[in-house]
């Protein structure tokens, strides 16, 4: 691949998803790419940055997103952001909404489900405190093809392993072949939709709990600005957003504050709501 | 720092074991079998205990069985760590009084989470 290649992939990338690729992450266009050349039959990258230039096939363009999306995930990844739901958002939820009982929680980057699974689980767990509560749970990913596989609840030996605690895999999952599957009950508490994140996403409604993790860093500064800009926007005026560890919104945005007493967690800031209007005294 | 007792008959699970666990900071020692264990933990009870399943002279269910019997012998935290996978084996683990379970194969960050899950790390 060409120089100029490269820079027309890396601006394409940018406009169809939002993902910046460096220079230092140029090796990834060769590990990546070249499974996709094999699958569409391309000879080479050269051929399938060509091919993207002419535009015509929506199955490689969805293709090459895929593969350049990043979907590194497990259950209850870090451990800090489920405590923290467990322990101080679900608790203020369940008093800031206890004449609606109504929760909406999003997961910005779904990838193949085990974070917005873990947060079901966790609203199981906690089910005895909640009679008569509505709970959504929507989440999105930019990879249809993830998707598919987060729906169907399957995981390997090796992904229920990497967080989630024995008691909650012999709760919850059962064994199917060489994999777990995910118990239907669960699945049915979460609704996954394809969601590009540098597009609009207004139409998905307002979250009282919003969990983007590690997405946020895949992007450039303007672009990190504008989708924090438009969460903020989706969050309801109480609402709170948790974002990754290597993730901040200080300064890209003011819309959101980080939380005083808790790491990695982020509410509307009072200073960004419109102003009071003042009566000035004119002569 | 906190001591790890590595129960496996296979050495070079135990070195696997022993190198994670190192890095994580533990002291590890090291057992063949469910009756050197045993001996071991009459000697000095460890804060955890990474163990195999099936094993020559006295197997990890029964070891367990055992060792929540000894005097202290409640408090270590007991993962198991055995390539027996099926739902009915942990179930009988949990029962038994394990605190964890590994199926293997393992890495460090699978051992690191488990660790974490039961206050170790």
């Amino acid at each position: 691949m060409t120089e100029l290649e490269f820079e027309f992939l890396r601006g394409w990338l940018k406009t169809r998803s939002g993902l910046a690729l460096t220079a230092e992450k140029r090796y990834l266009v060769d590990s990546r790419l070249g499974t996709v050349c094999r699958r569409f039959k391309l000879a080479g990258l050269s051929e399938l940055a060509a091919a993207l230039k002419l535009g015509r096939d929506p199955a490689l363009e969805g293709a090459v997103v895929e593969a350049m999306t990043t979907n590194e995930t497990f259950f209850f990844r870090d451990r800090a952001p489920f405590d923290l739901f467990k322990d101080v958002l679900l608790p203020k939820m369940l008093a800031a909404r206890a004449s609606t009982r109504r929760l909406r929680i999003w997961c910005a980057a779904a990838s193949s489900g085990q974070e917005p699974y873990s947060i079901a689980m966790l609203l199981d767990e906690a089910k005895s405190r909640m009679p008569g509560w509505t709970v959504e749970i929507v989440a999105t990913d930019i990879s249809t093809e993830i998707l598919d596989r987060a729906k169907a609840g399957l995981y390997s030996q090796f992904e229920v392993q990497r967080g989630l605690p024995i008691n909650l895999l012999l709760k919850y999952f059962t064994q199917e072949g060489d994999g777990w599957r995910l118990s239907p009950a669960i699945r049915s508490m979460v609704s996954f939709r394809p969601l590009n994140l540098i597009r609009d996403f207004g139409g998905l409604g307002t979250f009282d709990i919003v969990y983007c993790r590690n997405v946020l860093i895949y992007f450039d500064g303007p672009t990190k600005t504008d989708v924090l800009r438009r969460l903020s926007a989706s969050l309801s005026p109480d609402g709170m957003m948790v974002l990754g560890a290597a993730e901040t919104v200080i300064g890209l945005t003011d819309a959101l504050s980080p939380h005083p007493d808790h790491r990695g967690l982020y509410v509307p800031s009072r200073a960004a709501a419109p102003a009071p209007l003042r009566l000035v005294a004119t002569r | 720092m906190k001591h790890c007792l590595i129960v496996d008959d296979s050495a070079v699970i135990r070195k696997v074991a022993r190198r994670i666990l190192e890095g994580l900071g533990f002291r590890a020692s090291e057992a063949e079998d469910g009756e050197q264990a045993l001996l071991a933990c009459r000697g000095e009870m460890p804060d955890a205990i990474l163990l195999d399943w099936n094993m020559p002279v006295m197997d990890g269910y029964e070891f367990l069985k055992q060792l929540r019997l000894l005097p202290g012998g409640e408090a270590p935290k007991v993962v198991f760590c055995t390539t027996e996978n099926d739902v009915a084996h942990i179930a009988r683990a949990m029962r038994a009084g394990a605190n964890e379970y590994i199926m293997k194969p393992f890495d460090k960050e699978i051992m690191t989470a488990k660790l974490q899950e039961v206050g170790l790390c």
